[in-house]
């Protein structure tokens, strides 16, 4: 800690730190621009120009760039002096020279940081009389809208796309007040995080195109906590809605998850909540029109009468809703709807994470490891923003150098420079070129048996008592030799792997390897596919292959699915063949589907945007969601409408579902810390969703009804539907929107973190449920090396970041960003078969049924024998992962 | 006029943007050298061009025309066969620029930056080309010109 | 000895022909190199320099020998370290660099090997200005010869160091000349400048410990080691130690450039050496050191050409290139000529330069179109307090700022011409 003085009042400062980003950890308001907490100091806006002090005795001073000035014990400086004033205000002058005056047209208006820092710096006339600069915008793609007249240059974008997120497609080209920041040419930013550059330009260049579509203004917006649906990291997210529509996400900070940022997928896969796909109302097949009552009484009845009905959960449900359902069913009856090779990988990631004994990171502490090994997993596609955190440990060793020589760690420029001679010891095996590629000091593509072998061969040259693979090549020895010499020596080594290659072997290797590294601060970091898949198999039950024996034998007539098309988990024979048998099929979902055509009674449910719940992430961490807004009259949360058919049912209210999960199962007892109850008050009132800016209320209905009507009361959380209520003090995860006086834009964080970048005051929200403890012994059952049959491929599905997740591929934006339809298959084997990138294939299972007809891609990373798809992709449902099939080139005459 | 259909970098231009590499610690280092073969060659830096040598140096385009949109002597769009850099810094300003510029555009019937119908000529300006001692100056190709006089344009355009 | 009183251009001839390797050799060339390599040790080197007082000659005047022996060497530092010449000239009235490399390029060259020898850097780089054409091919075969006898390459003399030098010629920007934005420019990147600190000796060239010195620094170098630190401070007049390249230009009667000793008055360089004023002119101001100096005046003809000596009076020694501004020419244009080219060459970086220039540039325009206002005078005084050094990224602005804010002091009448007329619109109603 260093005291410094600022404006003549003394100040207890952490040592080390520039000024700009300790005065806002005091408090202060300083403007500035170009300095982002992520991206540490440019010095290119000037803006937060303060005056140093030599000593008592100078009265003068000189001028610098606070954000350019490190903390030094002693030192004096002040933000109100005139001169520092008057130069902040001229500074906002002269960017105010080539800014267009189109506020109220513009889309930042309301959160415009150029706005608020205009005012604060009391730049109020307007001298210039030349001409603005003008320039064309690109169209940028689905996500993205550009408009480049606003650019006030302060190269935060640039500094983020390319510098912080690893994208190449978007520059600064031009020279002096001409500089352009695009692309190449017109295009979809090809970045997996554009979307954040909505949050990072202060001003209006680059903003959100899917809430143009629908826009309004910030303050007119309703909000609540939320969490990210889109993957298993639970990234903190903050939608925005009007007039019953979601209209956007954008981020909400918590320093232990997403920090500032989220991946495209979650920011722009809101989409679906506004589906004309969305089930509005309950369905009873026969009858065109039924109430909610009928439904009710209808499922009501329907367990009554019936054979003791199956439960089938969900892993993108909420734990309070898949508990409450197999509390509806008994515990024997409820099934975790998992395919069975998914459930095997998530119990094993549970197992492992429970009683593992190794600590599963946060995404901060994902950042702070000195050394990597990814095994089997492309992060950008499976747990996007995973892959970001990942990119920024990468840099650990630049830090680390700068240190010895004395540079700070926000001089970014300059440590970027050294980014060049140093490198942190990535090490990524995966089945293909991944998007991290070029973070690796070594990269290795095989199959998942292979990747699990390297697994084990570096977790043996760590620890001769794990069990070594039989006949590895001297390649790969050579390779698990170099890698565990890295491992070895790092003080905070990071094992990452998931479900990404769907193998086992894969997962248990992970583990060998980080059990046998002999740091205490080693991590090990599982990615799971969906929002709550951790939460399921915290909870357990069976496979879904059970329940499907279940019916075969007859032992039941009846099934109650919750949140889950059965068709993306198993063969479609399958499950036709499963609910051809139930009698009853009763189906609660927000979105038509495969298997809600199937079904006798579909229940209408809430989206995460419209109702509470708590998951679940891969990291082992509790995070509750909280309704945006009020679901339509027949739409109702999962959990509503199973305690409602509960005979006797003791839980009214979300709250007591919560705490009975916790105490039923003592690995989510924490749960209800995740966030505070329902009951909590802020000075005796709720917490208004709406900012008290809030505009319209009394007219928005007006086409319906003159009279205004009541606001909807909440009664199982802590907010109102309503722009009354205090705002102060609110712990953060309750925090609905960001905002304080004088800080419109999302930069009003600042206000709510312990430091800037920190954790925020008050506590992140959520709750860790999973502590290292325990240990495991070596799992020793090593798979052969894979070798491919000739004439054979076996099926690989990839994740995909735009292809891969069920509900945002509703959402119109991210279709357009949809990869490819085409199998992927290496070079060799395309000879083989003679067909280029383009041509298409008959792919036929051994027995030689026709399976399906798709153009190939020449993947030259992809090892021989694999045949790679999109995971996921419905287009690819009647492609069973693992399966070995033929392939044939279609004539190009049978293909015209 | 017939567009060209683009080829590739020619096998000479490859083999000196590969030479120019050996000098630097990173292929992408001789980005401004590339661009200045390329241009030996082509006089100017087509898009096509452009994307060739992003290739070349493993950048993408956009970041190459970072680069070269940053410079002064990187043409992206065509010159003509000679570019006659005529100086407009403060000494020759002082001592006729301005009028040597105009007699040499009218000469041409160009204005800045626009080739000759002939396809010969292109006239830029340039900041000092340090021979303020022979005011007013102007570099004609690679070839420094210097005290021009009001007669520039048969100085430079020959008798 | 006649000739050593101008150790800088010994060798220059009026033909403008060239100094060969053999030419060179013969006036004492890489006799300083040779005493460098074989006797001296790295610091030694560092330390003559130093004690020499050889000054920046690319206007910041720092300390050559000092700023070398800054280099860390120690063994936790990248140990890769790179020395680079600023040949880059391109300060508007400046023409000095051109012709040291155009005709005695082995002067530069065994003052960079020597330099290279002083930090230990094993590559060093001639940042060479794109439009210098003979500069470029001259040096090309100067490092021919220099490498054929080997002065260059592996193993020095027979010594223990190696080095080579690369000559990179860039594609043309002023700021470029700024020794960060040269490091970007040189990596292929964007030159713009980079903060400092960490300043290029800690973390330069692809983050190694650099060097980057001007040609007339580096070609002073030879000389410092051939005749020794005595010799050498005996060439200034003044405070400041060695000759300079002094030069003028403008109407003068023989612009010019001439190697004369530090120290010297500026009248003698403006009216021995360039002749005076060209017939019927008379002179109005001058910029002493390039574009990027403030005017002074007549008045201050008996000022001498040292640091500190022209700093007092007012505007700084820059380049040592005088610009002479006479009483037929507009001293509002001149500035705007000035603005038009700080304006364009800015890089774009910060914001007080990327668009407070062409603010003045607008105004000047305005004021010489007729549509000035009076207070416009005061924004233009405005924005030469704002850019000041300190208040911008880099010293591109500050130094843009400096013709502009003494011609608002010493032609002030000049703007005001402009602006009657609209002295209505300031009086009450």
């Amino acid at each position: 800690m260093a005291r410094i003085e600022i404006d003549g009042q003394s100040y207890d400062v952490q040592d080390g730190e520039n000024l700009l980003s300790a005065c806002l950890s005091l408090g202060l308001d300083l403007p500035y621009f170009c300095w982002h907490p992520a991206l540490g100091s440019a010095g290119a806006c000037r803006q937060c120009a303060i005056i140093q002090y030599k000593d008592a005795e100078d009265r003068r001073g000189r001028l610098v760039m606070a954000c350019m000035t490190p903390v030094a014990d002693g030192l004096r400086i002040s933000l109100n002096a005139e001169p520092a004033r008057q130069f902040r205000s001229d500074n906002i002058e002269l960017l105010m020279t080539n800014h267009p005056h189109d506020c109220p047209v513009c889309e930042e208006g309301g959160e415009c940081h150029l706005q608020d820092m205009t005012v604060m710096t009391g730049h109020i006339f307007r001298r210039y009389r030349g001409l603005k600069r003008t320039h064309n915008n690109q169209n940028l793609g689905p996500f993205i809208n550009h408009e480049m007249n606003r650019c006030i240059a302060c190269y935060r974008c640039v500094r983020f796309y390319d510098d912080y997120a690893g994208g190449k497609d978007l520059q600064v080209f031009g020279i002096h007040n001409n500089v352009y920041f695009g692309r190449f040419e017109d295009g979809a930013l090809e970045n997996e995080f554009s979307g954040n550059l909505v949050e990072v330009c202060p001003t209006g260049v680059f903003t959100d195109k899917t809430f143009s579509a629908h826009y309004a203004r910030k303050w007119d917006l309703q909000s609540a906590p939320s969490v990210c649906i889109h993957c298993g990291l639970g990234c903190n997210i903050a939608p925005g809605e009007r007039y019953g529509e979601l209209r956007r996400v954008v981020n909400r900070y918590n320093s232990e998850v997403n920090g500032y940022f989220l991946c495209d997928r979650g920011r722009f896969g809101y989409g679906f909540v506004n589906s004309p796909e969305r089930i509005r109302k309950p369905k009873l097949k026969g009858y065109p029109d039924i109430t909610v009552d009928t439904a009710e009484s209808y499922f009501r009845n329907l367990l009554k009468t019936a054979k003791p009905a199956i439960g089938i959960g969900s892993p993108r449900a909420p734990l309070e809703a898949n508990f409450a359902l197999r509390m509806l069913v008994g515990e024997e009856n409820f099934f975790l709807g998992l395919e069975d090779t998914e459930h095997i990988l998530l119990n094993t990631i549970a197992e492992l994470m429970l009683d593992g004994g190794i600590h599963s990171p946060s995404l901060r502490e994902v950042e702070q490891a000195d050394a990597v090994l990814i095994l089997g997993e492309d992060v950008t596609h499976s747990a996007p923003r995973l892959a970001l955190s990942l990119r920024q440990a990468a840099r650990n060793a630049s830090f680390d150098l700068a240190d010895t020589l004395h540079i700070l760690p926000w001089q970014d420029a300059a440590v970027r420079n050294l980014d060049k001679h140093v490198s942190t010891p990535v090490f990524i095996a995966s089945v293909c070129a991944t998007r991290l590629d070029d973070t690796a000091a070594n990269t290795y593509r095989a199959s998942p048996e292979d990747i699990a072998r390297l697994g084990f061969a570096i977790a043996h040259s760590l620890d001769e008592s794990a069990p070594a693979p039989a006949a590895l090549s001297d390649r790969e020895q050579a390779l698990a030799t170099t890698i565990a010499d890295s491992l070895r020596q790092a003080k905070r080594p990071l094992i990452v792997s998931g479900t990404g290659c769907s193998s086992l072997a894969v997962i248990q290797a992970a583990y060998n390897v980080a059990k046998a590294l002999p740091s205490i601060n080693k991590q090990l970091a599982f990615t799971v596919p969906e929002c709550n898949s951790l939460g399921l198999a915290i909870m357990g039950g069976r496979p879904l292959s059970q329940a499907f024996e279940r019916i075969g034998n007859g032992l039941t007539d009846s099934v109650i699915i919750l949140e889950n098309d059965l068709y993306r988990r198993a063969p479609s024979r399958n499950v036709d063949l499963f609910l051809q048998l139930a009698d009853h099929v009763v189906v609660i979902d927000s979105l038509e589907n495969k298997t809600t055509e199937h079904a006798e009674l579909v229940l209408p449910t809430s989206t995460f945007a419209e109702s509470e719940g708590t998951l679940v992430n891969n990291e082992g961490r509790a995070q509750r969601y909280f309704p945006v807004y009020p679901e339509t009259e027949s739409v109702r949360g999962s959990w509503q409408w199973l305690t409602n058919v509960m005979e006797a049912c003791q839980w009214r209210h979300h709250d007591q579902l919560t705490a009975a999960c916790a105490s039923a199962f003592p690995g989510l007892a924490d749960i209800i810390q995740a966030a505070p109850r329902s009951d909590y008050t802020v000075k005796g009132g709720k917490i208004p969703r709406q900012p008290h800016r809030y505009s319209g209320r009394t007219a928005m209905h007006a086409n319906v009804n003159v009279s205004e009507p009541g606001q909807p009361h909440d009664m199982e959380t802590p907010f109102a539907f309503s722009m009354e209520g205090d705002m102060e003090q609110i712990p953060p995860a309750l925090l609905p929107v960001i905002w304080t006086p004088g800080w419109n834009s999302n930069q009003a964080i600042n206000k709510f973190q312990q430091e800037t970048g920190g954790h925020l005051r008050g506590g992140d929200a959520g709750i860790r449920l999973i502590e290292a403890s325990g240990a495991l012994p070596w799992f020793s059952d090593i798979p052969a090396g894979f070798m491919p049959t000739p004439g054979r491929w076996r099926i690989t599905p990839l994740p995909h970041i735009f292809g891969s997740e069920e509900l945002s591929l509703h959402s119109p934006s991210l279709l357009e960003r949809l990869p490819d339809f085409c199998i992927l298959l290496n070079p060799l084997d395309a000879e083989t078969l003679r067909v280029d990138t383009g041509d298409q294939v008959d792919i036929s299972s051994l027995a030689g049924t026709p399976v399906l007809k798709v153009p190939v891609r020449i993947e030259p990373t992809l090892p021989p024998g694999l045949l790679a798809t999109t995971a996921g992709l419905p287009a690819f449902q009647s492609m069973k992962s693992g399966a070995q099939v033929t392939l044939k080139k279609v004539d190009r005459q049978v293909q015209l | 006029m017939k567009k060209q259909v683009f080829e590739g970098l020619s096998p000479a231009e490859i083999k000196e943007i590969n030479a120019e590499t050996s000098h630097y610690e990173d292929k992408a280092a001789v980005s401004i050298e590339a661009l200045k073969i390329v241009q030996k060659y082509r006089r100017w830096v087509s898009d096509d061009c452009l994307i060739a040598v992003a290739e070349l140096l493993d950048i993408s385009p956009t970041q190459l025309e970072a680069v070269a949109t940053f410079y002064n002597l990187i043409y992206r769009q065509p010159v003509g066969k000679t570019v006659i850099h005529y100086c407009n810094s403060v000494t020759c300003w002082m001592l006729g620029s301005d009028q040597i510029q105009e007699r040499l555009c009218r000469h041409l019937n160009v204005g800045l930056g626009e080739m000759s119908t002939d396809g010969e000529y292109t006239i830029l300006p340039i900041v000092c080309l340090g021979a303020c001692d022979h005011a007013p100056v102007a570099m004609v190709g690679d070839e420094l010109r210097l005290d021009l006089t009001e007669n520039a344009v048969n100085e430079i355009f020959g008798r | 000895m006649e000739k050593m009183n101008k150790p800088l251009t010994k060798n220059i001839r009026p033909d403008r022909a060239f100094a060969t390797l053999a030419d060179y050799e013969s006036t004492g060339g890489y006799q300083g190199l040779r005493k460098a390599i074989t006797g001296l040790q790295p610091k030694d080197v560092q330390q003559w320099v130093k004690d020499a007082g050889l000054r920046g000659r690319g206007g910041s005047g720092f300390n050559a020998g000092l700023k070398w022996s800054l280099v860390p060497m120690d063994a936790n530092v990248p140990q890769t370290r790179y020395l680079i010449a600023n040949a880059d000239e391109m300060e508007p009235g400046t023409f000095k660099d051109r012709m040291l490399m155009e005709q005695d390029p082995h002067q530069l060259i065994e003052g960079m090997i020597i330099a290279a020898y002083a930090i230990q850097a094993n590559t060093a780089y001639i940042f060479l200005r794109g439009e210098y054409h003979l500069a470029r091919r001259r040096l090309a075969y100067a490092l021919l010869e220099a490498r054929s006898k080997g002065y260059l390459g592996e193993q020095v003399l027979n010594s223990a160091f190696s080095m080579e030098i690369v000559l990179h010629t860039s594609a043309g920007r002023y700021i470029c000349g700024e020794e960060t934005a040269l490091l970007n420019a040189l990596e292929g990147k964007r030159a713009t400048p980079r903060a400092k600190p960490p300043f290029p000796l800690v973390t330069g060239l692809w983050g190694k410990p650099t060097i980057v010195n001007n040609v007339e620094t580096l070609c002073n170098v030879p000389h410092i080691l051939h005749y020794g630190v005595e010799w050498y401070q005996g060439l200034g007049r003044g405070v400041d130690k060695g000759t300079k390249l002094f030069g003028a230009s403008g109407r003068v009667k023989y612009p010019g450039l001439w190697e004369l000793p530090m120290g010297i008055p500026i009248r003698e360089v403006i009216e021995k050496y360039a002749g005076g004023m060209r017939d019927g002119y008379k002179l109005r101001g001058f910029l002493p050191g390039g574009a990027s100096t403030d005017f002074l005046l007549p008045e201050h003809l008996d000022v001498v050409l040292d640091y500190e000596a022209v700093a007092k009076a007012g505007s700084r020694l820059g380049t040592g290139t005088i610009i002479v501004l006479d009483d037929q020419t507009c001293p509002v244009q001149m500035v705007l000529n000035l603005e038009q080219f700080f304006a364009q060459e800015s890089c774009g970086w910060c914001t007080p330069c990327r668009d407070g220039l062409p603010w003045t540039v607008t105004l000047l325009k305005d004021i010489l179109a007729g549509k000035g206002r009076i207070e416009d005078l005061d924004t233009l005084a405005g924005l030469t307090r704002m850019l000041a050094p300190g208040n911008t990224f880099c010293a591109l602005a500050p130094g843009a700022m400096e013709p502009l804010q003494s011609a608002l002091k010493y032609f002030r009448d000049d703007f005001e011409r402009y602006i009657v007329g609209s002295h209505a619109i300031m009086e009450p109603a």
